[in-house]
């Protein structure tokens, strides 16, 4: 069974939680051009390699951060992140 | 009789017969490079020999051809897509196939099974309803079945789903079929073999050069190759290559897996697919039962395959065929889907000039090798592609204009 670590809650199997995609800061729709809100809403960065990546534990209903390695599936780190930098 | 056949093996006047020449070393320059030896990338090769007399053609395979997603699918070949342009589209593809086994000159075991979409809620007869009209509009053949008519083409199913999930109708689509995977990338091979493109395993592009926005090389393990025109066909692997030329795309990767039971006697003719129990099933021409699930749900660049997954298919599966609690799967494996926002493809030309991307084919490419092939060959000679492929092209997401196939494309096949 593979577990994960969740920052208030302790190690949890994983059927717990749910992938909440790569964190991704939000251009200001006011001052962007059509072409970069495109691309924020459509474009990922696909390729491999360490990523910093919403997940949540669903029984808890925590939102945390996990950077985590995609081709080995390692996670280096799990944390909650500062109220300032969600408001971003 | 073991001794005689012992020494024909070994004999020199009857040396095994090779499907394409053993290339070693690439030449400097080549028309045009193609990444990746899937079917895809051997079918475009293939159609621009023999279309457009396009044969100074190298394919460039990092491992060997068909060891990507193309030899570890679960072979299902339909049209009965939701939108206009991907029924379309697919449907050209399963003419295509229709007579390939005899265009190819090799058997490429194409078995026409007839395929059932199974609905367990009003809502999935709803789009059920939606996708015959749209096949229908076409000229596919596809309509609405009761659980009567189900029983009848597969009475080995249990219509209650063992009273988990009962079955109250499904889309029911004629042109359904199954064929040999591997067989596929192996009769493209030899056809474009055949006309003079050059086949290069174990050579892997490790760098795209582009000056002034035009292709000009690729670097690979095996040599530098200077060409105009670069075609990625590399399925699980194209982000790493979109990334070497800066191109940014929808496409994330995520594993899917599959598996077979141990081989029995034929019972199974038809393909079934469940998408509220997440699981399809066919019976292979060895008698094994072929399954497959949904995605896994995490970005993930691996072939490993996972307990979770078979626990969960084997569960629905036995909920469907009860009978089937005392067959052991023998063998489960996983592939890298590149996955896109609207479950449809990534086809044609790029902002970068001479740099052409066949991707986005998630759990749904096998069935499209032909056409793919067929329409990137064409795209990639005139240097413009074809109105059958326009609604797939890159720029679709910067306009806006995706298409929306998720409601026939969310179970993988
Ligand atoms: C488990 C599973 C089940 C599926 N079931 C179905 C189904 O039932 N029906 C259906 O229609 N589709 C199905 N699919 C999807 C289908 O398999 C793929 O969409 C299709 O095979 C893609 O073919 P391809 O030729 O584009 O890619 P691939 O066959 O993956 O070929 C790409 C090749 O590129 C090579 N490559 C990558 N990077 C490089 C590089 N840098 N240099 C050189 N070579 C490189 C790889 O080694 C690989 O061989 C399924 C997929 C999976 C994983």
């Amino acid at each position: 069974m593979k577990l994960l670590q969740c920052p208030v809650n302790g190690i949890r199997p994983l059927s717990e939680f749910s992938y909440g995609g790569e964190f991704r800061t939000m251009p200001d729709p006011d001052s962007c051009t059509d072409q970069q809100w495109a691309a924020y809403v459509h474009y990922r960065s696909g390729a491999p390699g360490y990523k910093k990546e919403w997940w949540y534990h669903m029984p808890s209903g925590t939102w945390f951060i996990a950077e985590r390695n995609t081709i080995t599936d390692k996670v280096s780190r799990t944390y909650l992140l500062p109220k300032m930098e969600v408001a971003v | 009789m073991p001794l005689r056949l012992l020494k024909y093996a070994i004999s020199r006047e009857h040396p095994a017969p090779r499907f394409f020449r053993d290339c070693v070393e690439p030449k400097k320059t080549y028309d045009v490079v193609i990444i990746g030896g899937g079917g895809h990338g051997l079918a475009a090769a293939y159609y621009l020999a023999k279309d457009y007399g396009i044969t100074n053609v190298a394919v460039l395979e990092k491992g060997y051809i068909g060891g990507g997603n193309t030899g570890r699918n679960t072979t299902i070949i339909r049209s009965n897509y939701l939108t206009p342009e991907g029924v379309k589209f697919y449907d050209a593809s399963v003419k295509i196939y229709e007579g390939l086994s005899e265009e190819l000159d090799l058997n490429l075991f194409y078995s026409n099974r007839g395929h059932f979409t199974l609905a367990h809620t009003e809502s999935a007869m709803r789009t059920m309803r939606w996708r015959a009209e749209v096949n229908k509009h076409v000229g596919v053949e596809s309509y609405v079945v009761g659980p009567d008519e189900i029983s009848k083409a597969c009475p080995q199913l249990d219509i209650s789903c063992s009273g988990q999930a009962p079955i109250i109708g499904a889309l029911y689509h004629a042109p359904g079929s199954v064929a040999r995977h591997d067989g596929v990338a192996w009769g493209y091979a030899r056809g474009a073999d055949q006309f003079g493109v050059e086949i290069f395993q174990n050579t892997e592009v490790t760098r795209i050069d582009v000056k002034g926005g035009k292709v000009c090389g690729v670097q690979t393990n095996n040599g530098y190759i200077s060409t105009n025109k670069v075609l990625s066909a590399v399925a699980g692997f194209t982000p790493r290559i979109t990334q070497m030329v800066d191109l940014q795309t929808p496409i994330v990767i995520h594993p899917l897996q599959a598996c077979v039971t141990e081989p029995m006697k034929p019972w199974l003719d038809t393909i079934l697919v469940s998408g509220s129990l997440h699981v399809y099933v066919s019976q292979s021409s060895r008698g094994e039962l072929v399954m497959g699930s949904s995605l896994d749900p995490y970005e993930m660049h691996s072939t490993r395959s996972s307990l979770d997954f078979v626990e969960g298919l084997t569960s629905h599966i036995t909920d469907m065929f009860p009978f089937l609690s005392n067959v052991k799967v023998v063998r489960q494996w996983a592939g890298m889907a590149d996955l896109t926002p609207d479950f449809a493809p990534i086809m044609g030309k790029t902002p970068i000039e001479g740099f052409y991307l066949d991707a986005g084919w998630g759990t749904w490419g096998f069935k499209a090798t032909p056409i793919s092939g067929k329409t990137m060959a064409e795209t990639i000679a005139r240097d413009m592609a074809p109105d059958l492929i326009k609604s797939f092209r890159l720029s679709r997401f910067e306009d806006y204009e995706l298409t929306g196939e998720k409601g026939a494309a969310s179970v993988g096949h």
